[in-house]
């Protein structure tokens, strides 16, 4: 074996001189600068060890995949994110996509509900309904759920500092439909520490957005052992500007400070990191985003193996949701979008994600219209039915290129893992503003690289055309949403025992100023149809707000 | 930044987030560009109220008000900033950049807005508009161009 190693490494030396080095030809690099040869061979490899190293599907390391017969046990969830207007327009929305073959619901919230704020409150009137559904109270989920059986379906919620509320609200629809929460399943994003870096949502100081978290997952652990508590991302980072060895580097950084607070609790490793899942972003280069994936399952493999000791299989598979990066779609020429779509969600499809999100092609320029939305469904739907993409685990596996980046990758995103560990963690950066002003650098850099031709995005830097565009069909919200919101916000405050809800929220104050876990007290707030605001706000007067640092 | 009159005669550039939409990836890139061109750039963090930006301008004593939107809401923001401008009595003129559908731009241009960058705004076109609109008569200092600089500065 070693001796053929050296034989082709030998034949390349000649075949450079002989034939490749005989005419001209251009140089190229990976997205982070690493220069590439023209072709890659087996001598590229001479330190990979198949069987330890790459493995088999649904084996440790999980380069190939987190289970054995990976699409053909079952195919990705095809997840895509909506939910606009009003929870009645949320709900027939959903309807519409379980006829049309969607396999999860996903949740996309208006920014009140994501940070904590009231439909009333006067300050948020223009952005009730607006990138997301608006949810006040308990009756809200209520009725985005209506007619939808939760031990039926999954659902995934783009929420953060208020998740726990969300979640406490998801049981409560349960118990009402007579569902046991033991059967009701999803994920909820519930990663706050992406939120200081790139998402912009957080609402309370690091420290205790921590523990809430934590309560999250001790809670599930018992009660909703089937919902997967976080979905750390390094997705939002990367559209924030950064590159994908810091997208990874970031995410599993993110991912151990909430397994050191769980295991701060006393909570065994293998009780909780089977429900960890991951969010990562698929971009344009097909080769480098693949590799990126595998790499980042390898490394979480080791980690958890590793530095967590854990004993169960299920610990250390990195299961992953993975989107296009909508920051590659143009608003110039939008139709082209259709195909950076497909080739994004090939690429997440190639690498083994577990679920996929098509962005929709007016994404640039809105939440996406229903038409743009059934293209995306559509896309997803044609890459595993019409392709042969689904046959095999890992079929991109195996090549030289491929495997040499996945390697190469997996070194880099450990040495800036190091680089950042060195430097005091990756909280210590996060309070201190650092790790955002390098994401900002890497931004304007790539900015500048656009701007100067030297990264090319076709009808924007290179074949420009000049003719007019026609405008597309863009979703447009619709205007009673505020007023529908409000009024029904007014008439549950009217109708609700308004002392169970004071003692309600009495009960979370005096929980958060302890250690308890604010899981039960919340969920009984919800059941007393207490708002969103309300329970935020019982958890700001003991928590405080976070303010950014002045940048 | 010892001489006084060479800080008085920068471009002050106010670049402010409202509304409580968090994608600040183009508000920062703007102000890092803006600063590596030796403009003095104020940026106000994000979910920033009307009543907040417009005193922080005021009190800040900028040439204009950028401001970001990604979240949809660009008219109704823009509207409410002009509106509280105008009673206030302050003739401050103000930029919008963001996701800014071709079709919002001449409502934005009606309600007062200067100049409108919606996404694909070349670096060129930012600078020169605000160094044509905004340079100080006074300034003697030769154009301090982003492309003479190589290393860009840091955001605050």
């Amino acid at each position: 074996m070693k001796d053929k190693l050296e034989e082709i490494e030998h034949k390349k030396k000649q075949w450079e001189q002989e034939l490749l080095f005989k005419k001209k030809f251009s140089s190229a690099t990976t997205s982070w600068g690493h220069e590439l040869e023209v072709v890659y061979t087996p001598d590229n490899l001479k330190d990979t060890d198949y069987l330890k190293d790459i493995g088999f599907p649904g084996d440790f390391p999980f380069v190939r995949g987190v289970y054995p017969s990976m699409y053909r046990g079952k195919l990705w969830t095809m997840r895509q994110y909506a939910g606009f207007g009003t929870p009645e327009e949320t709900n027939a929305h959903f309807k519409y996509l379980l006829e049309q073959g969607n396999t999860g619901l996903s949740v996309a919230f208006d920014l009140p509900t994501q940070i904590g704020l009231d439909s009333d409150n006067p300050i948020v009137e223009e952005e009730v309904g607006r990138v997301g559904v608006a949810v006040d109270t308990l009756k809200d989920m209520e009725i985005i759920f209506d007619g939808i059986p939760l031990d039926k379906i999954t659902t995934s919620f783009t929420v953060n500092p208020t998740a726990s509320i969300i979640l406490a609200m998801y049981i409560a629809v349960a118990e009402k439909q007579g569902v046991s929460p033991k059967k009701i399943g999803g994920t909820l994003q519930n990663d706050i520490l992406k939120e200081y870096l790139a998402r912009g949502t957080q609402v309370f100081p690091p420290g205790p957005s921590i523990r809430l978290i934590g309560d999250i997952i001790e809670y599930c652990k018992d009660h909703v052992p089937r919902m997967n508590t976080i979905s750390i991302c390094g997705y939002h980072m990367r559209e924030a500007g950064c590159s994908l060895v810091h997208e990874v580097a970031y995410c599993l950084l993110d991912a151990i400070v909430y397994v050191e607070e769980a295991l701060k609790r006393g909570i065994d490793i293998d009780d909780f990191a089977p429900r960890l899942s991951f969010l990562l972003g698929c971009g344009m280069n097909l080769f480098e985003e693949v590799a990126k994936i595998r790499a980042a399952r390898r490394l979480w493999a080791k980690i958890m193996k590793n530095r967590f000791k854990a004993k169960n299989l299920n610990s250390m598979k990195m299961r992953i949701f993975s989107g296009c990066l909508a920051t590659s779609f143009t608003a110039k020429e939008p139709l082209n979008n259709i195909i950076r779509g497909t080739i994004m969600t090939l690429v997440a499809a190639l690498a083994g994600c577990n679920a996929i999100h098509t962005t929709s092609y007016d994404e640039a320029y809105a939440i996406p219209s229903k038409k743009a939305i059934r293209t995306a469904l559509r896309t997803q739907q044609i890459i595993a039915y019409e392709t042969d993409v689904a046959s095999v685990a890992d079929p991109m596996g195996g090549s030289y290129f491929l495997e040499y980046l996945t390697n190469r990758i997996e070194e880099e995103v450990e040495k800036e893992m190091q680089r950042i560990e060195e430097k005091g963690g990756i909280l210590k950066g996060i309070e201190e503003g650092i790790i955002q002003e390098d994401i900002v650098k890497q931004a304007f850099e790539l900015e500048q690289k656009i701007q100067k031709g030297e990264k090319i995005i076709v009808g924007v830097n290179k074949f420009v055309s000049d003719e007019k565009e026609e405008e597309i069909e863009l979703h447009q919200p619709s205007k009673d949403v505020l007023d529908k919101q409000v009024s029904r916000l007014k008439k549950i405050k009217e109708e609700r025992d308004n002392q169970k809800v004071q003692k309600a929220l009495a009960e979370i104050r005096k929980v958060a100023a302890g250690d308890g876990n604010l899981m039960e007290p919340i969920l009984e707030a919800v059941r007393n149809y207490a708002t969103l605001g309300e329970i935020t706000n019982a958890l700001k007067d003991v928590f405080g707000e976070y303010s950014e640092a002045a940048l | 930044m010892s001489n006084l009159n060479k800080e008085k005669s920068r471009i002050r550039v106010l670049i402010a987030k409202p509304g409580l939409d968090g994608h600040s990836r183009g508000a920062r890139v703007v102000a890092m560009l803006l600063r590596n061109a030796g403009m003095e750039v104020i940026y106000t963090g994000l979910r920033q109220t009307i009543d907040q930006i417009v005193s922080a301008a005021i009190q800040e004593d900028v040439d204009v008000i950028g401001l970001s939107i990604l979240s949809g809401v660009h008219v109704e923001i823009t509207k409410k900033l002009m509106d509280k401008l105008k009673e206030k009595g302050v003739d401050i003129p103000v930029v919008v950049g963001g996701v800014i559908p071709p079709r919002d731009i001449p409502k934005l241009e009606e309600l007062g807005v200067e100049k409108v960058f919606p996404v694909h705004s070349s670096f060129d076109e930012i600078l020169s508009f605000f160094k044509e609109r905004f340079e100080k008569k006074d300034v003697s200092k030769g154009d301090r161009g982003f492309k003479e600089r190589e290393q860009p500065c840091e955001v605050g």
